[in-house]
């Protein structure tokens, strides 16, 4: 009596009450298909999430003031961040490849008779490759830009079509705030992103935002303020090197110690990261245990309709005892029959999850990511549950005597 | 061959004890056909479940070809009866689903035969009662007598030191009842078979060469059947009592 034996037996044994069977294994497909589906809905929400952190820049760092009264200290006075600062760390700090100063303001923005209130950014010409920015046309904010104070525009292509409704802004003036600013230059777009509009920037050159546009905002004591500085470090391995460089020299051209609280943040991308697929990660895992408790309720219905199974067949099981079959061998004969049930619709179940999980990426809402560890352990899962729900019914089974057994009406 | 020594057999009916059967000593030699008859209750079923070793004694003891059973565990039992008994019943109790063939084969599966060796025996064993033709056909394209005689083959396969009939003929017409009673008579006559065959047809029973009759769990005769009657003798008016 060998396994392929066992499993032949479970295959006719299940053949012959073909509706029963498949209405039992319809509560493990619907358990597993809704787990590979909702654990591939999550998978995907955490890969879009991750993907579009890291479209902002990696290895990003961003400094900027502290907002909030447990980094600035009760009672603390803000501190605004200033361009000098920005200047020392520029001077002193190791292992960044770029380092962006930014100012920014809300200011109406119009192209003829077509205006409204945008957000308007001053940036040097590492704001581009620090913030993983590319040109589409045109070229990008230079250094003479700045030095030259030149009222020059370079749109994101989200703004370029908010403003332009079509045209093409190459070489066309804009107003800001009255002052006329000629666009030289198109971003790439990002790609579409649900939290950040990264296509929706208009940037100018910082010293020409000084000097024509932030005016008094931006000033603070007479010194230029800045909204954040952005840098990027030049590998993964030395962010936090970077964080700590960007801190020391905070402190001390702001004559802070060690234990004094630092009036900015000085954070990572990747920590933004973290904490992004930490959130999904967790709703991906309860998303996931709803949809078990799914499959475990079809365990239920599997073990109830084998603990009927196994009356029915009360007088089959005495005569395979009585022509010599073991305890073992009946038990495994239940098991087996349990298992290949749970399996069958498992793998029926996989298959559905898996087209729910392609219907809801063709929808366009979230593009799922069905992932092979999921298919595993939803497999796994089921012919455990197979296993476990399929024991007590194949035990009793097991446990007929074969006389009574034989008698049974 | 089959012996049995102060055989008891006591069931548990809430607070009160059934003896099933009371202190039974039997003999059995090899190549005997018997006949063990009896009133319903009498423990004629019990005694079957323990020369089946489907059961064993609550005391005595009972030696299958000289070797005492009622010590083994639930494995070696089952073990004895695949290899050393074969059973009839009164309901053929087949597989539905399954062809002649494959019922056949099954206490060889269980016994651990495999391949080849398995259907040759399951075949003979088919061609033996007479169902060589039919081996692929499934019990519901059989008739009564020939899914009887599937169950013969099956009791059959394992060449059984016992053969234990339980009124096979129950369900059955006289006509075909018949023909499985003949069946049962050429075994024993021409492969030297041991049978018992238990019935509560004194008709029945005299077609063998010795009945044993049980009341109340008690052997109250044994008597040897000078002249067994021959299969397809036609049953006599009067009414044989037990």
């Amino acid at each position: 009596m060998n396994l392929l034996e066992n499993i032949r037996i479970s295959f006719r044994a299940l053949a012959a009450n073909k509706l029963r069977s498949g209405l039992t294994m319809l509560g493990i497909i619907i358990g597993v298909a809704a787990v590979v589906a909702l654990m591939s809905i999550g998978r995907g929400a955490t890969r879009s999430v991750t993907s579009r952190v890291e479209g902002l820049g990696s290895n990003l760092i961003s400094i900027s003031t502290a907002r909030n009264v447990r980094q600035a200290g009760i009672g603390a006075q803000i501190t605004p961040l200033y361009y000098t600062d920005y200047q020392e760390i520029a001077k002193d700090i190791t292992n960044v490849a770029g380092i962006s100063p930014v100012y920014q303001t809300s200011a109406q923005v119009a192209y003829g008779a077509n205006k409204s209130q945008f957000t308007v950014t001053g940036v040097t010409s590492e704001f581009a490759p620090v913030q993983a920015y590319t040109v589409a046309q045109g070229r990008f904010i230079t250094n003479s830009d700045n030095t030259a104070e030149a009222r020059v525009v370079v749109l994101g292509s989200q703004s370029a079509i908010d403003l332009f409704s079509g045209l093409n802004p190459m070489g066309r003036d804009i107003t800001i705030d009255g002052v006329s600013y000629t666009v030289v230059g198109i971003l790439a777009s990002k790609g579409s992103t649900g939290f950040f509009s990264t296509d929706e920037v208009i940037l100018i050159p910082l010293q020409t935002g000084y000097n024509r546009l932030f005016g008094g905002r931006a000033l603070d004591n007479g010194k230029r303020i800045l909204s954040s500085i952005s840098l990027s470090a030049t590998n993964p391995n030395v962010v936090s090197d970077v964080i700590s460089q960007a801190e020391y020299i905070l402190r001390r051209d702001h004559g802070l110690t060690l234990h004094d609280n630092l009036p900015f943040s000085v954070s990572s991308q990747n920590q933004a990261l973290s904490t992004l697929t930490s959130i999904t990660s967790t709703l991906t895992a309860f998303l996931g245990a709803i949809a078990g408790i799914s499959l475990f309720v079809g365990g239920i219905g599997i073990m109830n309709i084998m603990l009927v199974s196994v009356r029915e067949r009360t007088r089959e099981i005495g005569l395979r005892k009585a022509v010599g079959a073991r305890r073992s061998v009946i038990l495994m004969q239940f098991i087996v029959e349990t298992i290949t049930l749970s399996l069958i619709g498992g793998v029926l179940g996989i298959l559905l999850g898996a087209a729910i999980a392609g219907v809801v990426t063709l929808t366009g809402l979230i593009t799922t990511y069905v992932s092979v560890d999921v298919i595993l352990y939803s497999f796994f899962f089921a012919a455990l549950v197979g296993l476990f729900f399929g024991i007590y019914p194949a035990y009793q089974a097991a446990s007929l005597r074969p006389i009574e057994a034989l008698r049974y009406e | 061959m089959i012996e049995l020594e102060n055989v008891t057999k006591i069931y548990r009916m809430g607070q009160t004890k059934v003896f099933a059967l009371d202190e039974i000593n039997l003999q059995i030699k090899a190549g005997e056909m018997l006949a063990i008859m009896g009133p319903s209750g009498s423990g004629k079923s019990t005694l079957m479940a323990i020369l089946g070793c489907l059961d064993i004694p609550t005391k005595g003891v009972y030696r299958l070809e000289g070797k005492p059973v009622e010590k083994l565990n639930d494995n070696q039992l089952a073990q004895v009866r695949s290899r050393k008994v074969g059973f009839v019943f009164q309901q053929f109790n087949l597989l539905p689903r399954t062809n002649a063939l494959e019922n056949v084969m099954l206490p060889l599966l269980y016994d651990g035969v495999h391949g080849k060796a398995r259907t040759e025996k399951a075949k003979a064993a088919l061609e033996t009662v007479g169902l060589g033709d039919r081996i692929h056909h499934h019990p519901n394209q059989l008739s009564g007598g020939e899914q009887q005689r599937v169950a013969i083959a099956r009791a059959l396969v394992n060449d059984p030191t016992i053969l234990l009939a339980d009124e096979p003929t129950g369900n059955l017409d006289t006509k075909t009842g018949d023909e499985i009673i003949g069946l049962f008579q050429k075994l024993h006559e021409e492969h030297g078979q041991t049978v018992v065959y238990v019935t509560h047809d004194a008709f029945i029973a005299r077609h063998t060469q010795r009945i044993i009759r049980l009341v109340d769990g008690k052997i109250i005769s044994d008597e040897a059947v000078t002249h067994p009657i021959v299969a397809g003798t036609p049953r006599p008016e009067e009414v044989l009592e037990i």
